[in-house]
C-alpha cells in the first residue's frame, strides 16, 4: 500500500459523486440508525466529551477520526455502554438506537444489537468454533450453530483459512486472523450495528486490507462505525466521517466533503497534517 | 486515552524513592553487599534443609522398628509400644476433605461475588473484612469451635442429620458433638477466607479484555463471569483449593482424641496435628516421642506434595494470559 | 426470545444473590466471633487483667500480665530473628540472584511457609529445646521467627520488584503477621525470667483456660481472646495502611 499524503485522492468515486449532488439537491428525509444529542461524558471529575451530537445512517460506514486523546474511542464506547465497566465513568445526554433510548435499554439486549471489535484482538482461549459460537449460545440459539458459525466466518472473510481446523485453539491464529475471528464472533449474534475501535492498528498492511475489504461487504447488512487514527483508512472505507478534537465533534459530514472541502479550519489542519 | 477498560486490578507501582536509593547504595558497595545478602538468603535454604534432616533423623527409632508398616498400621498402643499412623492419616484426610467440601463452594462463590459481580465499593469493604478474618488466630477458632459449635452440633444439627439422612453410614452412630463433622466445620471456617482471597486474586488477574469481549457480545454479567472468566481462571482456582487443602491438613484440631477409624462423621477421631499438639510435650518415652515426630514428618511430606501441585496450577493460569503475540 | 431474556436476567440476579450470600456468610462469621468474645470477655477486661498474675484456682480475680508480656517477648524474638533474615534475603532475590540459587531459595522458602505449626514446633524442639534441656521463651520465639522468614522474604522481594502477583499471600500474611502460636503447651503461670525459661503466651493460656472446668477461667479465656483478636486485627489494619501508603507514595 503506497502512502499518499492527501487522503482526498483516496475517496471513492461514488462518494465523490454524492458530495457534488448534495451541494445542489434538497435532502430527502433519511431514517437514522443512531442519533446522539448533547452527549457529555465524564471520567470522574474530568470531562471527556463536550456536547456531542450526530446522527448516523443505516447501512453506511461512519469513520471517527482525530488525534490521540480526542475522545473518539470514548464516544464509541457510549454507543454500547461499554464504559460502564469503568468506575466513575458517567454519560449524560440522549442516545437513541432506532428511536429507542440506549440508556434505558437492557444492556445485554443493547450489546447484542450493537457489537464491538476491539483494538487488540481478544479471542477466548477456546477453539475457533467455540469462540464464534459463544455469542449465539449465550443468547439462546442452540440449534443450527454450525451453520451460524460457518456463515459468520464467511462474512468475516476467514472461513477458507480455518474451515479445516475449527476445533483448534483460536490462539494458534496469526494476529490478523485473530482479529477477523473476533469480527466473526461479533457477527455471529447478527448485530444491527458493528463498532470497531482501531481494529487494524496492530496489523500489517495486508491484514488491514483484508479487513477493509470485508467492511465494504458488511455494510449491506450492518451499520458500521469505525474509529481510526489512520486518515487514509477513513478515506478508503467510510461513507461519512466525523472529526473529533479535544472532546468535541468539530465536523461531521460525507467523507468526500470532509476531505475535500472541510468546513472548519481545525478539520483542514488535521487533514493536511499540520498536527496530530 | 485508548480502549482499555479498567476493572479493579491490583495497582502496580514503583517502590518509594528512598527505598530505591538505599538499594542503589547497597548495590554500589557491590561485592560486599552481594555476599552479605546472599548469606542471608542462604539461611532460608539451609534452615529448610536442616528442618527436613532433623525431622528425619529424630524419628530413627520408629522407622527402624516399624518401617513402612508405620503408615498402614491401625493401632496406636502406648502400652505395648506399637504405633501406627493410619488412624491419624485417616483423621487428617477426612476432616480436611469434608472441610473443603464445605469451604470451596462458599469460598469460590464469595470470590466470584467480590471479583466480578459486586459493585466496587461493596467489594472493597467486604474484601477488607474477609481478609481480617484470615488473621484470626487458630486458637480462637479452636476454642470457639468447642464452646459454641459443639453444643449446637450435638443438640440440633447432628440429630437432624441423623434423622433425615441416617441411612447413610456417614450419619450413623452415637452423637457426641465432637467429631469429624464438627472439626470439619471449624476447619472450613478457618480456611474459607484464604480460599476467597486467593481465588479473588486469580479472578482479578484474568485480562480485562476477555471480560470486555464477552460483555460486548451481549452476555449478562453472570454469563461473562461463569462462561469466560471462571474457565480462564479455573486452573488457578483449583490451585487455590489445593493450597488451602495444604493449610487445612496442618490445622486439623478439635477432632477429639480417640485414634479410631470410623465411617461415621459423628464419631470422634484423631488427627496428626491434634495428637502432636496434645501429647508432644509430655510424651512418655523416646519411642513414643519419636513416633510423634514421624507423624510430623508424614504430615510435612503431605503438605509439600499438595503445595507443590498447587503452585504448578497457579503458575499455569498466569501463563495463559500471555499466549497472544 | 423475550422469555429467554427474562430468564437470563433472573439467573443473573439469582447468582448475584447467591454469591453475595456466600460473602455475607464469611463476613458474618467474623462479626460473630468478635461479638461473642466482646460480649463474654469484654466486660472482664480491667486494669488488673493487664497487670496482675493469675490467681490459683478457686480465687477470682487476677490477670494475665505474664501471658501478655510472654506473647510480647515471643514476638520480639521472632521479629529480631525472622525479619532481618527475610528482609535481607529478599533484597538478594530482588537485586542479585543467580537463577539457580534464587530458585532454590524461593522454593525452600515456599516449603518453609507451608510447614504446619506443629511440625515447626517439633523442629524447634529438636534443635533448641533438647540442647538447652528445657522449653524456653527463646525456643518459642525462634519457632515464630522461622515461620516469619518466608513471609517477609516474599513480601520484600515483591515490594522491591513491584511485581503484581496473583498470590497475595505475602502481603496478606504480612498484614496478618501470622501470630500463629506453637501449641506445644510449654507454659508457666509465673513470670518467666529472661529468655531461658518457659513462658505463657496469650494463645496458650486461652487454650488452657477455656478447656478447664472453671467458669472464672472461662471468662478470663474470653477476655484474653478478645484482647488477642483485637491486637491481631489492629496490627493487620495497621500493616495494610502502611503498605497502602508505601505504595501510593512510590507512584511518581
Amino acid at each position: 500500500m503506497s502512502s499518499i499524503a492527501n487522503p482526498a485522492v483516496m475517496v471513492k468515486p461514488s462518494t465523490e459523486k454524492k458530495a457534488n449532488e448534495l451541494d445542489s439537491k434538497a435532502s430527502v428525509p433519511i431514517a437514522h440508525k443512531i442519533e446522539v444529542s448533547n452527549l457529555n461524558f465524564f471520567y470522574g471529575p474530568r470531562q471527556a466529551l463536550y456536547d456531542v451530537s450526530l446522527k448516523m445512517q443505516e447501512n453506511r460506514v461512519t469513520a471517527l477520526i482525530g488525534p490521540s486523546g480526542c475522545g473518539k474511542s470514548t464516544f464509541l464506547r457510549t454507543l454500547n455502554r461499554m464504559y460502564e465497566m469503568i468506575r466513575n465513568a458517567r454519560a449524560e445526554g440522549d442516545l437513541q438506537l432506532d428511536g429507542e433510548n440506549i440508556m434505558k435499554m437492557d444492556v445485554a439486549k443493547l450489546r447484542r444489537r450493537v457489537g464491538m471489535v476491539f483494538q487488540k484482538s481478544n479471542p477466548f482461549p477456546k477453539s475457533i468454533f467455540e469462540n464464534v459460537a459463544y455469542g449465539p449460545r449465550v443468547n439462546g440459539h442452540k440449534d443450527r450453530l454450525a451453520d451460524l458459525v460457518e456463515a459468520s466466518l464467511k462474512r468475516a472473510a476467514i472461513w477458507d483459512e480455518v474451515k479445516d481446523r475449527l476445533h483448534k485453539s483460536a490462539l494458534s491464529l496469526s494476529g490478523g486472523q485473530q482479529q477477523r475471528l473476533c469480527i466473526a464472533r461479533a457477527l455471529a449474534v447478527e448485530p444491527e450495528v458493528l463498532l470497531l475501535d482501531e481494529p487494524c492498528s496492530a496489523l500489517d498492511p495486508i491484514a488491514t486490507a483484508k479487513i477493509e475489504e470485508l467492511l465494504f461487504a458488511l455494510k449491506d447488512s450492518c451499520t458500521i462505525v469505525i474509529v481510526t487514527h489512520n486518515m487514509q483508512q477513513a478515506a478508503r472505507v467510510a461513507d461519512d466521517t466525523g472529526f473529533f478534537l479535544m472532546g468535541k465533534l468539530i465536523e461531521f459530514n460525507d467523507t468526500a466533503v470532509i476531505f475535500k472541502k472541510p468546513a472548519k479550519k481545525e478539520t483542514e489542519d488535521y487533514i493536511t497534517g499540520r498536527f496530530g | 486515552m485508548g480502549s482499555s477498560a479498567i476493572s479493579a486490578a491490583p495497582p502496580v507501582s514503583a517502590p518509594p524513592e528512598r527505598v530505591r536509593a538505599f538499594v542503589a547504595r547497597l548495590r554500589s558497595g557491590d561485592e560486599i553487599a552481594h555476599i552479605f545478602t546472599l548469606a542471608f538468603a542462604a539461611i532460608t535454604f539451609l534452615l529448610t534443609v536442616l528442618l527436613v534432616f532433623e525431622l528425619y533423623h529424630n524419628c530413627a527409632l520408629p522407622r527402624h522398628k516399624f518401617g513402612w508398616n508405620f503408615l498402614i498400621t491401625r493401632t496406636w498402643d502406648p502400652v505395648f509400644e506399637n504405633f501406627g499412623a493410619l488412624p491419624f492419616i485417616y483423621g487428617t484426610v477426612v476432616t480436611s476433605a469434608v472441610a473443603l467440601l464445605l469451604a470451596v463452594p462458599l469460598g469460590v462463590g464469595a470470590a466470584i461475588f467480590l471479583a466480578e459481580l459486586a459493585p466496587p465499593r461493596i467489594s472493597d469493604w467486604l474484601t477488607f473484612v474477609i481478609e481480617l478474618l484470615a488473621a484470626v488466630p487458630s486458637v480462637i477458632y479452636g476454642v470457639l469451635g468447642i464452646f459454641v459449635l459443639v453444643p449446637i452440633m450435638r443438640t440440633y444439627v447432628e440429630p437432624f442429620l441423623k434423622s433425615s439422612l441416617g441411612f447413610l453410614p456417614l450419619f450413623k452412630g452415637p452423637i457426641y458433638g465432637i467429631g469429624f463433622l464438627t472439626a470439619a466445620i471449624v476447619l472450613a471456617i478457618m480456611v474459607v477466607p484464604f480460599i476467597i482471597s486467593v481465588s479473588r486474586e486469580v479472578l482479578l488477574a484474568v485480562p480485562a479484555d476477555q471480560r470486555e469481549a464477552a460483555l460486548a457480545l451481549g452476555a449478562t454479567r453472570w454469563e461473562s463471569t461463569w462462561k469466560v472468566v471462571v474457565p480462564f481462571a479455573r486452573v488457578g482456582i483449583f490451585g487455590s483449593i489445593f493450597l488451602s487443602l495444604a493449610r487445612a491438613l496442618g490445622e486439623t484440631m478439635a477432632v477429639g482424641n480417640d485414634p479410631r477409624i470410623s465411617t461415621s462423621l459423628f464419631a470422634p477421631g484423631y488427627s496428626i496435628a491434634a495428637i502432636i499438639a496434645n501429647e508432644f510435650s509430655e510424651a512418655p518415652g523416646d519411642l513414643y516421642r519419636q513416633s510423634l515426630i514421624e507423624l510430623g514428618l508424614v504430615l510435612f511430606l503431605l503438605t509439600i506434595l499438595i503445595n507443590g501441585l498447587a503452585r504448578i496450577m497457579i503458575l499455569a493460569t498466569r501463563g495463559r494470559g500471555t499466549s497472544q503475540e | 426470545m423475550n422469555f429467554r431474556y427474562t430468564w437470563r436476567r433472573i439467573v443473573n440476579a439469582v447468582m448475584l444473590g447467591l454469591t453475595g450470600l456466600c460473602a455475607l456468610v464469611a463476613v458474618t462469621t467474623l462479626i460473630f466471633i468478635l461479638g461473642y468474645l466482646a460480649y463474654n470477655g469484654g466486660r472482664y477486661i480491667t486494669w488488673d487483667f493487664f497487670t496482675k498474675l493469675p490467681k490459683p484456682v478457686g480465687e477470682t480475680g487476677g490477670g494475665m500480665a505474664n501471658a501478655i508480656v510472654g506473647s510480647a517477648k515471643l514476638l520480639l524474638i521472632a521479629a529480631i530473628t525472622g525479619v532481618p533474615v527475610g528482609l535481607i534475603g529478599g533484597v538478594y532475590l530482588a537485586e542479585y540472584g543467580g537463577r539457580v540459587f534464587s530458585f532454590m531459595v524461593r522454593y525452600t522458602a515456599d516449603l518453609l511457609n507451608g510447614v504446619p505449626s506443629v511440625v515447626m514446633g517439633i523442629f524447634i524442639y529438636t534443635v533448641v529445646v533438647i540442647p538447652m534441656h528445657k522449653f524456653s521463651t527463646l525456643a518459642g520465639g525462634l519457632a515464630l521467627g522461622v515461620m516469619l522468614i518466608p513471609i517477609v522474604l516474599r513480601s520484600t522481594e515483591q515490594f522491591l520488584r513491584a511485581v503484581p502477583t496473583s498470590l497475595r499471600e505475602g502481603a496478606l500474611a504480612l498484614g496478618a503477621r501470622k501470630w500463629r502460636s506453637i501449641f506445644t503447651a510449654f507454659g508457666n503461670p509465673f513470670w518467666g525470667h529472661g529468655w531461658n525459661d518457659p513462658t505463657d503466651s496469650l494463645p496458650v493460656v486461652i487454650w488452657r483456660y477455656a478447656l478447664s472446668p472453671y467458669d472464672d477461667w472461662h471468662r478470663q479465656a474470653w477476655a484474653a481472646g478478645f484482647v488477642l483478636l483485637g491486637l491481631v486485627l489492629l496490627a493487620n489494619i495497621g500493616a495494610k495502611l502502611i503498605l497502602a501508603k508505601g505504595m501510593s507514595s512510590g507512584r511518581a
